[in-house]
């Protein structure tokens, strides 16, 4: 033992005296964890511990699972699910790692233009790309003559409507990595006279390989945990995520729900946990110095690139517009005339208008409080003083939604909140439980978006704050807020899209006041009504692009408004 | 809020007995230190050696592990930084980027039952105070490195704290300014009187600021005293090395008041050191005397130039001798004396090692 740790023990160790700050951030920070708590925690334990007992609420240990392994046409969905994620995946990274190669080392020109068309998949509920498989290579498709006797219904369809939904995910991850490129390594490269194929597997392909693999991960957990795609074109070809639904929705057979839920929950912890190891590299190479990389024109090249690029937009566009097209068709394919007959969604089941407008309700409200909640709660792990355990409790809830299929944190939820005992089961079937659902789900992404922001300020504010003797929510109020308000723009913005396109989660929540416009196109697909689930998807596209637009004007006006004192 | 009554001649911060653990790894190891009202004190050492760790404990930003801070007669090892009494200045300034310079400067102002007015004058004489008026209305980006240090310093001083405390201040400047603004701190800390503890890595800022300096290394006290004190008498060989340049030459104790170097044997003070125990014989270049030294002199010895630098105000010359052996001596000759008698390489010299320039120190020093 050192002499100083010694000297430790023999003299008492000081206990700081938390002051008024600490104890109401302490505090603030209390009530989110309680949030998360009931929102995710509690909810999850209730779910494990119903995938151990029987109908009648005796526990029988794993004889659910016992009895899941040995129903093949259960126990199949694994291989099923299993299959879909690795194609899936290793198309997505192939064409993504592609695009983003054009978009970062060519010179192809609309750069920008490109970029936000392979932002339209996230825009729209993962059941659009398997309506437009529909109408493109379905029993009566536009084209169905190119699967050579194939059906669409099956792997096939799965697997494309789940790249067109994966792709921006990967874009996006694999361009950070990419522009993150040191020009020197190039230039050291070229010196020694290396080809150029030595040069993109010898310095491209390990530059940005935390970015591959990251973006693997990201696109096999989405690929693996949707729901939307494999239910719209998926036929009898039966997934984990079907197979809750399934359970649940269609045998009532929650205990059955919940084994499967906790066998689908394990690849995306997995996936989760090696993407955050990974990710934490990453972050280490970004703050390396580096001398970004200039692409340079090649005549051919920068074609190839181009072409690639405009086909892949043309994919992307393509799917929407022939959702578009099937929403304006009075009567595919009898009658081709144009219309707005399947706008009439009220005389329809599904909702009608009335969930378009609980849709933009319900995402304004999750846009609002999540927001303030996950910023706040950002705030307070990463500014709070002492209370380390606290912290780093608070973060690790933090972190698990992200690991968490939104059909699985559904169904926990029935059993959480429709559990007799529980004082907050009113809550079940309102507004008030997608909108907690909805926050919880994307809590993650948002939260790790408000942590950036907040490590990018001068660590020292508030010690600054607490020696001038004012207290913590002015300094929050007047600095940080002002601040980071393009991140908080940012969340907000995130958590409205995703609100307005998810499925997964409300499915099992909505009631028959609080029907959604994306479990509206689930519904009127499943009943048939395919023409008139397409026009609800499309109005769900362009509200999420409206606001997008908004988004982007507002934050170009900020920016104006602010350069004054914002450092460049 | 520090109005306890206080005893003349009571030091205005005590500290003792403090150590700070991050997890095993001891950052400050039994840090005693008293400072007195008014005192400018400069914490001086090597990046890493635990000087922003002190200042922060003292602030109550990182609480130490154990041992107590006292200010004004009040314990106040436990309590958070809103419950104490200083104003701060960090290395990066944390100006808030979105408030004016103005309310930058007023944001300590507020709450206090001050009226608007009084605020807005309060402000005016502070950037008046730093040398910024008619700057209240820009933002900190627009201003010079120097000019936000200054917005800094008004705005910890606004609230007449009781103790300021400054992390590298200058050091994210450039030289010259750096230089301008430590004469322009130091005299506003004169004309407030204001306790103030400033950390540093640059000695020489130390040295003309500080009225005590404490020198620290890998988390203890190495020695405590007044520039002057610190430069002549440096406590450690590890102070003689950080402060200033000086020769470090291997020796021994040839009975009381003696030491060999080489073949040569010099008079000095032996500090009861054993007969025989290796010691390390330190000298600074300038206190080396080549002018006017006869044979007869004490401590005096032939040397030949090997070499000369020019750096400046003065040359520093290399003197290799037979009776030294491998150990050559550095010494700063003036460009005055350079000119009267004419040194070049290659010349052989008396030199004379003054006795009350010796230090002596235990054992042998390494160099890093
Ligand atoms: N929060 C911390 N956790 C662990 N080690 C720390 C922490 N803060 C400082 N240290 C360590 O304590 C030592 C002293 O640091 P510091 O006081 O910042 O040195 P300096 O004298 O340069 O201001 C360094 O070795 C540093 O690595
Ligand atoms: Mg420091």
């Amino acid at each position: 033992m050192s002499r100083a740790a010694a000297e430790v023990l023999s003299a008492p160790i000081v206990k700081p005296k938390a002051s008024r700050d600490d104890r109401m951030m302490r505090a603030f920070m209390g009530v989110i964890g309680v949030y998360l708590l009931v929102s995710l925690a509690l909810p999850l334990y209730v779910m494990l511990s119903k995938s151990l007992e029987d109908h009648d609420g005796a526990f029988v240990g794993i004889a659910n699972y016992i009895e899941y392994f040995s129903t093949p046409a259960l126990a199949y969905s694994i291989n099923n699910s299993l299959y879909i994620a690795t194609v899936t995946t290793v198309i997505t990274v192939v064409l993504a790692f592609t695009f983003a190669y054009a978009l970062t080392r060519s010179c192809i020109p609309f750069k920008g233009l490109f970029k936000s068309i392979t932002m339209i998949p996230i825009l729209v509920p993962s059941l659009l790309p398997g309506i437009a498989l529909v109408y493109l290579f379905g029993n009566q498709g536009l084209i169905t003559g190119l699967l050579m006797g194939n059906s669409i219904y099956g792997p096939i369809g799965i697997v494309i409507a789940e790249v067109f939904f994966t792709l921006p995910h990967a874009i996006i991850i694999i361009i950070t990595s990419l522009s993150i490129a040191d020009s020197r390594l190039y230039e050291a490269a070229i010196s020694l006279r290396a080809s150029k194929l030595r040069i993109f597997f010898t310095v491209t392909i390990p530059g940005c390989r935390y970015g591959l693999i990251s973006a693997a991960f990201v696109v096999f957990t989405l690929a693996i945990t949707d729901f939307g795609a494999p239910k719209v074109i998926g036929g009898d070809f039966n997934v984990l995520a079907t197979d809750i639904y399934k359970q649940v929705i269609g045998q009532q057979n929650f205990e059955m729900g919940a084994v499967v839920s906790v066998v689908l929950l394990i690849p995306a912890v997995l996936a989760f946990m090696v993407d955050r190891v990974v990710q934490r590299k990453q972050v280490a190479l970004l703050s390396a110095r580096a001398v970004p990389l200039e692409p340079q024109p090649k005549r051919g090249f920068d074609l190839v690139m181009l072409g690639y690029v405009v086909l892949v937009s043309i994919f992307l566009i393509g799917m929407l517009a022939v959702c578009q097209y099937a929403a304006l068709v009075k009567f595919y394919p009898y009658d081709l005339s144009l219309g707005l007959h399947n706008y009439r969604f009220d005389v329809m089941d599904g909702g009608g208008w009335d969930a378009y407008y609980n849709s933009i309700k319900m995402a304004l409200y999750t846009a609002f409080f999540g927001t303030i909640v996950v910023f706040s709660g950002a705030y307070l792990v990463e500014k709070g003083r002492g209370f380390r355990h606290g912290r780093a409790a608070f973060q690790f809830l933090a972190m698990m939604p992200m690991a968490v299929p939104g059909l699985v944190l559904g169904l926990a939820y029935i059993f959480f909140f429709n559990h007799p005992d529980n004082p907050l089961g009113f809550l079940y079937h309102t507004m008030a439980i997608l909108v907690i659902s909805t926050i919880t789900h994307f809590y993650t992404v948002s939260h790790l978006t408000a942590l950036t922001a907040l490590k990018q300020l001068d660590a020292e504010f508030e010690a600054v704050a607490s020696s001038l003797k004012q207290p913590f929510y002015k300094t929050f109020v007047r600095v940080t807020v002002p601040v980071c308000l393009p991140a908080i723009l940012d969340i907000s913005i995130y958590l409205f899209v995703n609100a307005m396109t998810t499925v997964s989660a409300v499915i099992f929540l909505y009631g028959p006041d609080t029907n959604l416009a994306s479990v509206a196109v689930l519904n009127m697909d499943d009943a048939g009504d395919i023409a008139p689930a397409a026009a609800m998807g499309m109005m769900i596209f362009y509200t999420a692009a409206g606001v997008r637009v908004l988004h982007y004007f507002g934050s170009r006006w900020l920016e104006r408004r602010t350069q004054a004192w914002r450092v460049r | 809020m520090s109005e306890a009554q206080q005893a003349p001649g009571e030091p205005y911060l005590r500290i003792s007995g403090l150590t700070k653990m991050f997890g095993p790894f001891a950052a400050l190891k039994d840090i005693s230190l008293e400072i007195f009202e008014g005192e400018f004190v400069c914490f001086l050492g090597p990046s890493g050696c635990g000087k922003t760790t002190l200042l922060r404990a003292i602030a109550g930003l990182d609480i130490q592990t154990t041992g107590t801070v006292e200010q004004a007669g009040c314990d106040i090892s436990a309590l958070p930084p809103a419950e104490r009494d200083f104003g701060i200045v960090f290395q990066s300034y944390a100006l808030f980027p979105n408030m004016s310079v103005a309310k930058n400067v007023a944001y300590g102002l507020e709450n206090r039952k001050m009226s608007k007015a009084d605020i807005r004058r309060r402000v005016n004489e502070l950037l008046e105070l730093v040398g910024l008026p008619e700057q209240g209305d820009k933002y900190p980006s627009q201003l010079s490195g120097g000019q936000q240090q200054r917005i800094a310093l008004a705005r910890a001083i606004a609230v007449s704290p009781g103790l300021l405390l400054l992390d590298e201040p200058l050091s994210a400047l450039d030289a010259k300014v750096r230089v301008h603004l430590r004469h322009e701190v130091k005299s506003l800390q004169r004309r407030l009187g204001i306790t103030t503890i400033m950390v540093t890595h640059d000695q020489e800022e130390a040295l003309t600021m500080a009225d005590r300096i404490v020198v620290m290394d890998h988390g203890k006290i190495e020695q405590i005293g007044t520039p002057l004190e610190i430069y002549r008498e440096p406590g450690t060989s590890f102070v003689a090395d950080f402060i200033g340049t000086m020769n470090f030459v291997p020796g021994s104790v040839r009975g009381p008041g003696r030491v060999s170097m080489g073949e040569l044997e010099l008079v000095c003070d032996t500090d009861g050191l054993a007969d025989g125990a290796h010691v390390t014989i330190a000298v600074r270049p300038e206190d080396i005397v080549v002018q006017g030294v006869t044979a007869e002199d004490e401590n005096v010895y032939p040397a030949q130039v090997c070499g000369l630098e020019f750096l400046g105000s003065f040359v520093r010359a290399e003197l290799a001798s037979e009776v030294t052996g491998e150990s050559r001596l550095l010494a700063d000759l003036s460009i005055n004396l350079m000119r009267h008698q004419s040194i070049a390489e290659g010349d052989s010299l008396l030199v004379r090692v003054p006795k009350e320039h010796i230090r002596i120190y235990r054992g042998s020093v390494s160099h890093e």
